[in-house]
């Protein structure tokens, strides 16, 4: 007889530690036993991303999902279930009631993702417009051309509750509606793909996996503002994005969903593709639209805004790749059924680019809502190789550096930025206890001053003045008064600083000091750096008691700075040594010491 | 400078599809960045005397296009080696070790960051996330070289410098 | 286009979808190929199932190329549907588990045990 049923069991870190692999043994066991074996094949999987109920395995092709299995539980599952039918009652997942915002919509879902956004990535080939109308592509466009006027357009975003995904969080039906009512013979949409914040991909994914959400979207909004014209601003660092979008506006153009006369509507909408040239000011609305219109990419003073003056003068919406990708499915399914998935003030969801010290780093999509622990321990599978959370960094460069005591706060606008950090883009960047938060910190603000355009004072001047401190800090030489005075430049760049980039360049420093103060003053008191990052507060030196003259540091060493007769203890030259770490890479013995 | 001095650079040739590209767009407005992504395409960098020509052909003064040029740091004013490897500094790939990859590149080749080997073959570049944080750290030169360690490094280079063949 | 051609297109398109997986037995293998999957090494991935299937003799296979599945952390990620076998989707797909799948999952109905992983979530688009 064939296989016909089939019993999955996690592998993930999380399972593995609550031994999940006794599991997986058993039930091979079990089945061998019960004389199912050529019928059910038992296999191991991917994280689930549901650890907090780990173990889990689920049974297809029924969908049954079992938590917190334990060894000693495989046997009845593969007799009852597997065998006779009968569910495993008391180990099913029970699906439980109201959570935290996330409203009646995930109710019964284990999964913490919902993919709105992203509904199409990983599903269609990106390149076959025919695989996106089949999925309901550009049966919102249907919509709003034949059944909606453009105002209805404009009050359905409103009452979507969707805000802007760049950052920001402005309302996008509002934004619409401002742009609509500046009189003036044309106006712009213009799509805002310029992802410059390191460590963030989201638009990138949802550019390269489904375009045409994006040209539906823009269309729509044209519509809705009354634009002919749309351009989408991307990085030029994106080449297959870029790539994807082109194909796709031809096979839009060739079927009539773009151009003149749209679907015989009467509508007309063109798209253009600018691209950018590495400014990651230019992600700000007023220097992209300089930038489009072949400048330098330097803020402009607001007032007044793109929606009374923007490209060329004329009034101009701005949305961000993200926020774009959402309103098809607004549309299609309602601004009632978008609003019901989420907070009171942040409807549907957010995509987050989860990395660094993490198992499962990925791109993710989730309620918004949903706290950081669900994502860093259930979606991201928790810390790499067992190591300690330390802290989570969001909003990229503007954002800030939130610890552990926030890991259980819903994410929406007014939460991170009440705890001093910002939604930002969508990078979420976990560190462990080896990362050193000045030394991160450091990262952030060399990334700002580099890009900081120059043209007004508080960012140019104050941006490097707390580099310059902040170096001080990791070289040892920094003092309590430099920690004075970072607060005081931060605050007044962020009052004085003409756009975001200067206004969010201190954020970095300023949540840091409020939550990690005493690891800048650890640096500070003690020229000690508690992760051992700095490089220049710490020195390798061999414990003689651990040394067994292996002779492998010493080969590892670049700069041969370590010596010492084969079996009895190395030195390492503290005036050669580079601080590389060769050496505590290649010991199997613990015998170097950071200190 | 003066323009005299310039004039005697030996005028570079524009390929047909560069020249049709400019035709296209010149009198588009705001059109300058995505020519000089068409001109940079097609001699790697931007050529002083590429940059003079273009002033010419599209009656915009030589100012105004090196403001725009040194604005970005895409443009690229200097020739960059046969093999350029761009390190990734973004976050993802700067905490798992992208710091390290780009000293021991250093060290391997004896140029800094923007700098190009004497026998033109190598540059190296710090770049800006290049969105393959899942792979990080990761280093790029034609293609993406992900989940690095410095170790590896001799064996790419070693590869790169054989030929085209992409290890 | 008209309206109404659209319209036709779509109710014609999904059609064909519904009948892929039950009358006409077609194997679809879905390929992550965005930037990540594509620096992971889904062109080799791609060449191997193209090799695999041609010298086992399979013919009634469509692959696919998809944007990001979001698992960055397993790239090369592939999406097998076909009749008699749930949808699975593999990470960590290098040319060896290519042939795996063809050899394991596509002739003999097995899943390819190590590389399965979930569906990240639900599709919104076949709620009601």
């Amino acid at each position: 007889m064939a296989l016909n049923q089939f019993c999955l069991v996690c592998g993930g870190t999380g399972c593995e530690s609550r031994h999940s692999d006794a599991v997986y043994k058993n039930l091979k066991s079990a089945a061998e036993e019960l004389g199912v074996g050529n019928q059910v094949q038992v296999v191991k999987t991917g994280c689930f991303g549901f650890c907090e109920k780990g173990p889990i395995v689920k049974i297809l092709p029924d969908e049954s999902f079992y938590v917190g299995v334990k060894p000693e539980d495989a046997h009845q599952i593969m007799a009852e279930h597997l065998v006779k039918g009968l569910p495993v009652e008391h180990l099913l997942h029970k699906t439980h009631g109201h959570h935290s915002g996330w409203g009646e919509y995930a109710s019964q879902l284990y999964q913490k993702q919902v993919r709105i956004v992203l509904r199409n990535c990983g599903i269609i080939d990106p390149e076959d417009v025919q695989e996106y109308i089949s999925r309901d592509g550009y049966a919102g466009l249907e919509k709003a051309l034949f059944e909606m006027s453009p105002t209805e357009v404009i009050a359905e975003v409103k009452a979507s509750g969707l805000r802007g995904r760049g950052g920001a969080g402005f309302p996008t039906g509002l934004k619409w509606e401002n742009t609509r009512k500046t009189v003036s013979d044309q106006r712009y949409v213009i799509c805002n793909a310029d992802e410059g914040d390191p460590g963030a991909y989201m638009d990138r994914s949802t550019l390269e996996g489904d375009p045409h959400s994006v040209l539906e979207a823009m269309t729509i909004a044209g519509y809705a503002m009354g634009a002919s014209q749309g351009f989408i601003y991307i990085r030029a660092e994106y080449p297959l994005a870029i790539h994807r979008l082109e194909v796709a506006m031809q096979q839009s153009r060739e079927m009539g969903l773009l151009g003149k006369d749209i679907l015989g509507s009467g509508f007309d909408f063109a798209i253009e593709i600018r691209l950018g040239a590495g400014a990651f000011v230019c992600g700000e609305e007023t220097a992209l639209m300089q930038s489009i219109e072949g400048n330098r990419g330097m803020p402009q003073p607001k007032p007044p805004y793109p929606s009374e003056s923007g490209l060329w003068g004329k009034p101009t919406a701005i949305n961000n790749v993200e926020t774009l990708a959402n309103i098809p499915v607004i549309l299609l399914k309602g601004s009632a059924w978008f609003a019901s998935i989420g907070t009171p003030t942040s409807k549907g969801t957010k995509v987050f680019a989860l990395t660094g010290k993490i198992n499962n780093s990925g791109l993710v999509e989730v309620p918004m809502g949903t706290t950081l622990r669900e994502i860093v321990y259930d979606i991201g599978g928790g810390i790499r190789g067992g190591k300690a959370f330390k802290a989570v960094q969001s909003g990229g460069p503007s954002g800030g550096v939130l610890p552990a005591q926030f890991l259980d706060t819903p994410i929406d606008y007014e939460s991170l930025t009440k705890v001093g950090s910002m939604m930002g883009s969508g990078g979420l960047i976990v560190l462990d206890e080896d990362d050193c938060i000045v030394d991160v910190v450091k990262f952030y603000l060399d990334f700002s001053v580099e890009e900081s355009c120059g043209k007004c004072a508080p960012c140019r001047i104050g941006g490097r003045k707390l580099l310059n401190l902040l170096t001080k800090i990791t070289k040892g030489k920094g003092t309590r008064a430099d920690i004075e005075t970072m607060r005081q430049i931060g605050f007044a760049m962020q009052r004085a600083s003409l756009c975001m980039l200067g206004g969010t360049t201190p954020n970095p420093i300023l949540s840091t000091l409020k939550y990690f103060e005493n690891e800048y003053l650890e640096h500070i008191d003690h020229q000690h750096c508690p992760a051992g990052k700095c490089k220049d507060l710490i020195t390798y030196s061999v414990l003689a008691s651990k040394c067994i003259g292996c002779t492998v540091c010493a080969r590892k060493c670049p700069v041969n700075c370590i010596s010492g007769e084969r079996k009895s203890a190395h030195f390492i030259d503290p005036a050669k040594c580079i601080k590389c770490g060769a050496c505590y890479e290649a010991c199997k013995f613990e015998a170097i010491l950071v200190s | 400078m003066s323009a005299s001095v310039l004039d005697k650079v030996a005028e570079p040739e524009f390929s047909p599809h560069l020249t049709q590209f400019i035709k296209d767009w010149k009198d588009k407005p705001g059109s300058l960045i995505m020519i000089l992504h068409q001109l940079q395409q097609q001699f790697g960098y931007l050529p002083r005397a590429a940059i003079l020509k273009l002033s010419r052909e599209i009656n915009l003064p030589l100012a105004k296009i090196y403001g725009v040029v040194t604005f970005y740091h895409y443009f690229k004013l200097t020739k960059p080696g046969r093999n350029n490897i761009q390190v990734c500094m973004g976050t993802a790939c700067y905490l798992k070790g992208g710091e390290d990859l780009l000293q021991e590149l250093e060290n391997m080749l004896g140029i800094g960051v923007n700098q190009v080997t004497e026998d033109g073959e190598f540059s190296i570049e710090s770049v800006r996330c290049v969105g393959c944080c899942g792979l990080a750290p990761v280093a790029v030169c034609g293609t993406v070289f992900g989940k690095l360690v410095p170790e590896k490094l001799p064996e790419i280079l070693g590869k790169l410098k054989a030929g085209g063949e992409q290890p | 286009m008209t309206l109404q051609d659209l319209r036709g297109l779509r109710e014609a398109l999904k059609a064909a979808l519904a009948r892929r997986f039950s009358g006409d037995h077609t194997i679809e293998i879905t390929l992550g190929m965005g930037t990540c999957g594509i620096a992971a090494g889904a062109k080799e991935t791609l060449e191997a199932f193209v090799n695999e299937l041609k010298t086992s003799a399979v013919h009634n296979v469509v692959i696919k190329p998809t944007g990001c599945m979001g698992f960055c952390h397993s790239e090369p990620t592939a999406l097998v549907k076909m009749e008699g076998m749930p949808d699975t989707i593999y990470g960590n797909v290098d040319a060896k588990t290519a042939r795996r799948i063809v050899q394991n999952h596509i002739l003999e109905k097995k899943l390819v045990d190590g590389h399965v992983f979930d569906r990240p979530s639900r599709d919104i688009l076949k709620e009601t």
